[in-house]
């Protein structure tokens, strides 16, 4: 590639930002799509791999004595930083991850080179996975109220809209187009959730270009229609989701929101969703607060007030509360906007679907409400998660904001979702990478001028083939917290900090199994044993000797204590790389610099120290030996636990 | 009986109760000596007992002749009783004062509570203080007697261990130079290494440091040759340097140069009682916004207190684990902060104690034998209104502490988040007498083990210990590591948000959990009978006894 200046460095450190002291060494390898680290190690070779389209920051620190060191920030929020050697090095390796991770055309982005070696059958099977005309059906349309129009098709009334879309059935084309003029680039208010139990939907558009005065006849025949359409109600909501002040400066701009008196049968709610810039600098507060080292408690509550991040994210919430309330309680309709109608619209829409229909809880459910609110109406991933190099200001943590509604609502019911935080975190990861081309762009009809079906590969069939590591263990579809509409508590403290999302660290970190992780593992345990029990029930009564041999070859089941806390200090390596994802104080860090120098310096077998079958550990194996006081930090002890 | 003078009126009906998260409640309601009973007299309500004990704080309010008592309890719940007629609500209100703040101990509900179950295993004598050291003696210490009648040291147990090569005399005289006669005891013996957690008073060099050649020589003792062992003291070095001024102080090096000295700052008293008090009003505000509460949980500073006792505890494990090294542990008293980091390491380094039967060994031990003063700290819990003097919420700081951990190493604990929310409960209000008392002596006196239940006796029983069960558990004998970054130490919303959120959903996650876990059980003794059999078929044996 002609972005590389140098393919490989060798003898580069990668620091482990929890335990500075140890450094692996290795060797660094740039290649088309990855930086590639491979630590020097006499018994294993483990690999570091980052996606230059995760890079978002590339960042050389003043030389230190040791080399020159490189910070790599990712937009999944791992940091990474090398040290290398030679200061000629690190600014050949600068250069090239700066220009390889700031792509400036589509055609240079990783999903058109990403070849998962599949045949075009299978790449066109995981294109039709999620089909959003099955999902329209199954919420019940079209039927006597709703119909399907053509008014867009060829993109001809609003190119960042979807071609297929529901108006109510009195609506015409001219009412489409009309309506269509009065709103912010054209999109006119279609329905995007259909409440089967009661007719009422969740509708949705952008602002009216209503400024102080203005009027559109077919607007308000619009309104009218989509209120009519709703037997059980005789008027509707629309929520414009922004604040107030915001909407009220827009009006200067000829645009602005509905008013009452010009809409029959309207209710009017402003929402106070803050705006794609406030979200952005808020973040970024955040990550300064998860960056400090050794933060006290004050620095950390503090950070986190002051960044305001979950202030944002209850008012998301209470935006889709209120929504899911108005729509299952009180039966009516709502139509949903902010400004454009592509962020914080489609935020507060997915999050009330969400609440209203147990289907988006499941895994394939939660493709679909992705697939339906965010990719085909127009939320512009491209811009918003900078997948190629462009204005600054159009990036904002949308699609975040959604994914950590989805994991708040996670802690309250836990029995409610099918999917687990890691569907969410690689959801987000695959968002920002590029791998696959299913948030190519930004909108529906760029992506079909860039043929993503036809030469690049769907991430949900991706996805769905890992479906097994994404399963909630406590989710039974038959349970009473999966059923019907969710009911959350938004008082403040409902509101957790995401560790698992904003406090990703750049190693695998050995960190006790969480209560999800052992119980997925006692879930896949039991299978293995139905299926041991099966097995022996299908024998007939006189051949049981027959499957003796069967059941040898069977694999050995795992017992619960493969996942066990004893499993962190027994020595053996945490072989799960990248799937516990998280920073961890200096205690765990010392822990891990203990157990990798067990690795180097003791038996290599080392099942024969522990009984890992019964989760008991031998102590001898564990008395102080000089192996492990050599390798431990004389400054790091009070690193730990002394620093105030 | 005295209770009867103070109890004004003791029966209203048409009272109505509000709880939260549960259905409001018309019923009478009832004064005994030791309990507020509303019943409804319908067999599908539950009815409440409310130990009078348990009650914190009450405010009384009218609306014409309608009055409303808001009871506010120590385990931080709070209801409301709507009482018709002014006079009633009144006496009710004054006589449940006079009920809830009752001054002699002898009075309290333990001294009259007869259990409705079987005493099967007596928990009096379950953690008798010669077994529980007994167990951890080695050639090197020994149990010494010198405290037989409180004299030398009011607050210790009749019997602790010391080094084997002190004499009670020197004892006697270390006793002397320790606050309260706290002289340096083994508190924790790691098998592993040999190494040794001590605790104590502060040492009494005063301003002119003065110095005590016996108390050098005891702590030196519990040192190997050539090893130099640390000093943890509870307290920030300029609180210990004021100390001087009252007679206290700290280890000077130059009298004792094999040892070294670390200050940690943990807060005690009414610093820690005002936390609680905050925390809990933040909490308990419902209507406040994002920023509010995030800035009330940050100034309670609860968070900071519990990030402060985790990091000393893994210091202390620390030393003794990794760096090889005896710890002696002290504050001022020795009594609160010093027992909160005994304690909580020997969690991270005995997997002993994080057992059912280990962790009661544990309390009874570093908190109920080390003389914290269980009476004094759990007076009030956080409506008191009263001039906090000597309350403070250190044993529930260890219980979050635990917590932390807990929550950290889900799989590592025998016992389940339910079993300290229980300790918590009990040790400000209970039908048992485990918790009276502020030390060994006075226990004695009130002949607690004769005259009331013990708390381990009702807990050991197998169908209430059920309840308390970890159901992830398996034996783990690591020592764990906690993390103490601020992301990882969580609001104990077992006890703080208990009364203000549903639990329903988390409960039957809980419940589901533990179904996951059953199932897997089941099957698991299927299969192993099957391979058994099959086991059995392959030797031949039973080949013709096939099913």
């Amino acid at each position: 590639m002609e972005h590389i200046r140098t393919p490989k460095v060798e003898h580069v450190s990668l620091i482990d930002r929890a335990s500075p002291r140890k450094p692996c060494v290795g060797t660094l390898y740039l290649t088309a799509s990855h930086s590639i680290f491979v630590e020097h190690d006499a018994e294993r070779h483990r690999e570091t791999w980052v996606l230059h389209s995760l890079v978002c920051l590339v960042e050389k620190l003043p030389t230190t004595p040791a080399g020159c060191p490189l910070l790599l920030r990712c937009r999944n929020f791992q940091v990474f930083q090398f040290i290398i050697p030679q200061e000629k090095d690190c600014q050949d390796v600068h250069a090239s991850l700066t220009r390889l991770s700031r792509p400036e055309r589509y055609a240079e982005l990783y999903c058109f080179s990403f070849n998962p070696n599949t045949d075009k059958e299978a790449r066109e099977e995981g294109w039709s996975a999620i089909d959003l005309q099955a999902e329209y059906r199954r919420m019940g349309l079209p039927n006597h109220l709703w119909q399907l129009t053509m008014a867009n098709r060829d993109y001809r009334v609003c190119d960042t809209y979807p071609s297929d879309l529901y108006v109510p059935k009195s609506v015409t084309t001219p009412i489409v187009v009309g309506s269509s003029k009065f709103r912010s680039r054209g999109r006119f208010p279609t329905l995007t959730y259909y409440h089967r139990d009661n007719h009422a939907t969740i509708c949705r558009s952008s602002q009216p270009l209503s400024g102080f005065s203005a009027r559109c006849l077919e607007d308000e025949q619009m309104l009218q229609a989509i209120t009519s359409s709703n037997p059980g109600s005789s008027f509707m909501y629309v929520v414009d989701t922004r604040p107030k002040l915001n909407a009220m400066a827009n009006r200067a701009a000829g645009k602005g929101y509905e008013n009452e008196d010009n809409y029959s049968n309207i209710r009017f709610q402003f929402l106070g969703i803050e705006n794609i810039h406030v979200m952005r600098s808020s973040q970024q507060k955040m990550f300064e607060v998860c960056d400090l080292r050794s933060p006290t408690m004050t620095d950390f509550l503090w950070g986190l007030e002051n960044s305001g991040w979950l202030k944002h994210i209850k008012a998301i919430l209470d935006a889709g509360v209120f929504i899911a309330r108005a729509v299952a309680e009180e039966g009516v309709s709502v139509l949903v906007h902010c400004s454009d109608g592509w962020d914080r619209t489609a935020q507060a829409c997915s999050v009330a679907s969400l609440l209203l229909d147990p289907f988006y809880r499941t895994l394939k459910g939660l493709m679909v409400l992705i697939e339906r609110d965010w990719v085909s109406f127009g939320h512009k991933f491209s811009h918003r998660y900078g997948h190629l190099d462009g204005d600054p200001r159009e990036v904002s943590p949308v699609m975040d904001q959604f994914l950590e509604c989805v994991w708040q609502l996670s802690l309250q019911f836990p029995c409610a979702f099918e999917y687990n935080e890691r569907f969410l975190l690689h959801l987000h990861e695959q968002i920002h990478s590029c791998q696959f081309g299913n948030f190519l762009g930004n909108s529906q009809k760029e992506r079909e001028e860039l043929r993503v079906r036809e030469r690049t590969h769907s991430v949900w069939a991706h996805l769905w083939m890992n479906r097994a590591d994404y399963i909630n263990p406590l989710y039974r579809p038959d349970h009473s917290q999966t059923q019907g509409v969710l009911r959350p508590a938004t008082a403040p403290y409902c509101f957790k900090f995401w560790r698992g999302m904003y406090c990703r660290s750049e190693q695998v970190h050995q960190r006790p199994p969480t209560v999800t992780d052992v119980l997925t593992t006692v879930r896949e345990e039991s299978q293995q044993l139905e299926a041991e029990l099966s097995a022996q029930q299908e024998v007939p009564r006189g051949t049981k000797m027959a499957i003796l041999g069967k059941m040898r070859t069977m694999s050995v089941i795992p017992k619960m204590s493969t996942v066990n806390e004893s499993r962190l200090t027994s020595g053996s390596p945490w072989d799960k790389p990248g799937r516990f994802p998280c920073h961890r104080g200096e205690p765990e860090s010392l822990l891990q610099g203990v157990a990798r120098n067990k690795l180097k310096s003791s038996d290599p077998d080392l099942s024969t120290n522990s009984d890992q079958e019964s989760g008991v550990t031998d102590l001898s194996c564990l008395s102080p030996s000089s192996g492990e006081d050599s390798v431990k930090d004389p400054d790091s002890d009070e690193a730990a636990y002394s620093t105030a | 009986m005295e209770f009867a003078e103070l109890i004004k009126t003791p029966r209203v009906d048409g009272v109505v109760l509000h709880r939260p998260f549960m259905p409001t409640v018309e019923g009478t309601l009832c004064l005994t000596g030791h309990h507020l009973i509303l019943s409804s007299r319908q067999d599908n309500t539950e009815e409440l007992w409310l130990l009078h004990s348990n009650i914190d704080y009450i405010e009384k309010r009218f609306v014409g002749s309608l009055g409303t008592i808001i009871v506010k309890c120590k385990d931080l719940r709070i209801i409301q009783l709507d009482i018709p007629g002014m006079e009633e609500c009144l006496n009710i209100a004054s006589s449940i004062e006079a009920l809830s703040t009752l001054d002699s101990v002898s009075l309290m509900y333990p001294f009259f509570y007869r259990p409705m179950f079987e005493v099967v295993e007596d928990g009096w004598n379950m953690f008798l203080p010669e077994e529980i050291t007994l167990t951890l003696l080695t050639d090197e210490w020994r149990l010494s007697s010198v405290n037989k009648d409180f004299g030398v040291c009011p607050t210790y147990p009749q019997l602790v261990a010391v080094p084997k090569a002190v004499d009670d005399d020197t004892l006697r005289k270390v006793a002397t130079f320790r606050h309260g006669g706290r002289f340096p005891v083994l508190s924790y013996y790691h098998k592993k290494n040999g190494m040794v957690m001590m605790r104590a008073g502060q040492p009494l060099t005063g301003t002119n440091g003065r110095r005590c050649k016996e108390d050098e020589k005891l702590i030196n003792a519990t040192l190997r040759p050539g090893k130099r062992g640390y000093i943890i003291d509870t307290r920030a070095i300029n609180v210990a340097q004021q100390a001087k001024a009252r007679g206290g102080g700290f280890e000077q090096e130059a009298s004792y140069p094999q040892w070294r000295r670390i200050h940690k700052a943990i807060e005690r008293y009414n610093i820690l009682q005002e936390s609680l008090i905050k925390l809990v009003e933040a909490c308990n505000d419902q209507s406040q916004s994002m920023d509010r509460w995030l800035s009330k949980l940050e100034a309670s500073n609860w968070q900071t207190h519990v990030k402060e006792i985790v990091t000393t505890a893994c210091l202390a494990a620390q030393c003794i684990d990794r760096e090889g090294a005896s710890v002696l542990v002290h504050g001022t008293e020795g009594t609160d902060s010093t027992l909160q980091v005994t304690s909580l390491a020997q969690i991270i380094l005995d997997p002993c104690c994080r057992t059912m039967r280990g962790f009661q060994s544990l309390v009874e031990r570093e908190w109920l034998q080390a003389g914290h003063p269980f009476q004094q700290r759990c007076a009030q819990s956080a409506y008191s209104n009263s001039k906090a003097r000597l309350e403070a919420p250190v044993f529930l700081l260890f219980l979050d502490c635990v917590w932390q951990v807990l929550r950290q190493f889900p799989c590592s604990f025998q016992f389940n988040e339910h079993f300290l929310v229980l300790l918590f409960e009990h040790a400000y209000a209970s039908q048992f007498g485990t918790f009276l008392g502020n030390n060994a002596a006075e226990r004695l006196k009130l002949k607690l083990p004769q005259k009331t239940v013990s708390l381990w006796s009702w807990v050991n029983r197998p169908q209430e210990m059920e309840r308390f069960l970890n159901p992830l558990y398996e034996p783990n004998n690591l020592v764990i590591w906690p993390s103490v970054a601020p992301q990882s130490l969580l609001l104990w919303e077992g006890v703080f948000l208990r009364w203000n959120r549903s639990s329903k959903c988390l409960d039957e996650a809980y419940d589901e959990m533990v179904h996951i876990i059953e199932y897997n059980k089941e099957l698991q003794s299927k299969v192993n009978a099957l391979r058994r059999q099959l086991a059995q078929l392959e030797t031949g044996d039973g080949l013709l006894e096939t099913p």
